[in-house]
């Protein structure tokens, strides 16, 4: 079942649709109900390497739906330690579950001053409204 | 900037929560509940599709018969009244300028069902015919439980006019675009939302444009302006089955030559080996490229149409995609990837 609409005030928002949850030195990314939505039924995620790293503004992977493709935005530069396999196996986690269970990497932080880029909650969902 | 139009069912699509898009100069559902869930349904029960987008044109009176024998590349001599088959309109060169659907009404009286995209240019090609699109709703109920949902029986390939669907005066005919039994309905624009519902009510799925691109490329029925088009003819496309050579129609001497010499590229079906999905316009190792592509939801795998030398297009040899940057490997196999169990 599709998850209903929400944007966790616990979370950092990046304006390309994609969120961080950090703990100590390392973050978990993933992409916010928004973009699931805006794509529909992901079918496939195409996932960087563990020990790659991934940068602040730019492209780590790719999910895909049905009918379209859309890149993944790293919010924060750091080196992937982990892919979730759950969502390489099945993609459509992604849809059930865009905060929890389908989160797509784990990555530990380069440069935690990044973060005071990243948007709350509020203004990421003003970020929506003018979209 | 264009206007969309809009078929007499946008509002049923809008109230059921479709996702609108522009499609052909029309704004169409690409989906209501999703995609995957109803390209099973049309698989396993039943959908309906709203393709009021698709253009009709009419050819009657004395020489419609000889007209349409010179201009299109199937022969309308192998359909009586009453029967409708596939047919190409090609050009000087071969290319296929359109794919259509053309129903005999009578011996000299056609009812030709085109693509949207190409309804002006069709009709300005096909001078001798009148558009009639404005008079026409068209819905198709694809599926192996279609024709009972609705209580009527359709042969392949054949059509009856003023017939009674739930109510209301149909063109009924035994065709589709998704590899299922099922049918297509012509009405009168103000009896389309009447009809719809009719069908809605006897559970049959909405299902967008999306489920019906699904639907078709798992059953490899070419889609005009992707794996089809102006510079590809029907001998390259595997078509040759809808090309009465044996006739005079625009481009056939292009195409007796290429089926004489073989065509130096061919349109096959892949299957991914490797994890992604082909999409359009990727290209393909040794100088071939992708004209259609999805995952299947059938046999979850990306699944594909593209043009490849004829020296590499038998089913088992191996393909590589350029997938935005990333080789990756697929395998030809034989048409079409999914074939619906005969009962």
């Amino acid at each position: 079942m599709a998850a209903e609409e929400s944007y966790p005030d616990d979370l950092r928002y990046h304006r390309e649709h994609d969120w961080a949850r950090v703990d100590g030195d390392t973050a978990t990314l993933g992409i916010t109900w928004y973009a699931q939505d805006a794509l529909g039924e992901i079918v496939h995620y195409e996932a960087p390497s563990e020990g790659a790293s991934v940068a602040r503004d730019e492209s780590y992977g790719e999910v895909e739906s049905v009918k379209a493709v859309s890149d993944l935005i790293s919010p924060l530069s750091g080196e992937v330690l982990e892919v979730n396999p759950k969502v390489l196996e099945e993609p459509e986690t992604v849809n059930d579950d865009p905060y929890g269970d389908g989160w797509l990497l784990r990555v530990r932080m380069s440069d935690p001053a990044e973060l005071d880029d990243l948007l709350d909650a509020g203004a990421y969902r003003a970020l929506l409204v003018e979209q | 900037m264009q206007t969309l139009r809009r078929t007499p069912l946008f509002e049923r699509h809008a109230a059921l929560g479709a996702r609108i898009v522009p499609f052909a100069g029309w704004e169409m559902p690409v989906q209501y509940e999703g995609i995957a869930a109803e390209h099973r349904a049309v698989r396993t029960g039943a959908g309906v599709f709203d393709v009021s987008h698709m253009g009709e044109l009419r050819i009657a009176g004395d020489g419609a018969r000889d007209y349409l024998r010179s201009r299109l590349s199937n022969d309308v001599d192998r359909i009586g009244p009453g029967e409708a088959h596939y047919t190409l309109l090609t050009n000087e060169s071969g290319g296929i300028d359109d794919d259509l659907i053309v129903y005999r009404r009578g011996p000299e009286d056609f009812l030709l069902v085109v693509n949207a995209a190409n309804v002006g240019p069709d009709r300005a090609s096909l001078s001798e015919t009148e558009d009639v699109s404005g008079d026409w709703a068209l819905l198709a109920v694809q599926g192996p439980e279609a024709l009972e949902r609705l209580g009527i029986e359709i042969a392949l390939f054949t059509f009856r006019e003023d017939m009674d669907v739930l109510g209301v005066s149909c063109l009924v005919a035994g065709t589709g675009y998704t590899g299922e039994r099922g049918c297509e309905l012509g009405c009168a624009p103000e009896d389309a939302v009447r009809l719809w519902d009719a069908i809605v009510e006897r559970g049959v799925t909405p299902c967008g444009l999306g489920a019906r691109d699904t639907l078709r490329l798992e059953v490899c029925y070419p889609l005009h302006g992707n794996d089809i088009t102006p510079d590809r003819t029907p001998i390259e496309a595997g078509l040759g089955w809808a090309c009465a050579l044996d006739k005079d129609f625009t481009g056939v001497s292009v195409l007796r030559r290429q089926k004489e010499e073989g065509p130096a590229e061919k349109l096959v079906a892949f299957v991914m080996e490797d994890p992604g999905i082909p999409r359009s316009g990727m290209g393909i190792e040794g100088g071939g490229v992708v004209t259609s592509g999805t995952l299947s939801p059938m046999l979850d795998v990306g699944i594909g149409l593209g043009y490849v030398p004829t020296a590499g297009s038998q089913p088992g040899e191996g393909i590589t995609i350029d997938l935005r940057g990333r080789p990756r490997k697929g395998r030809i196999v034989t048409k079409p990837f999914y074939k619906r169990e005969e009962t």
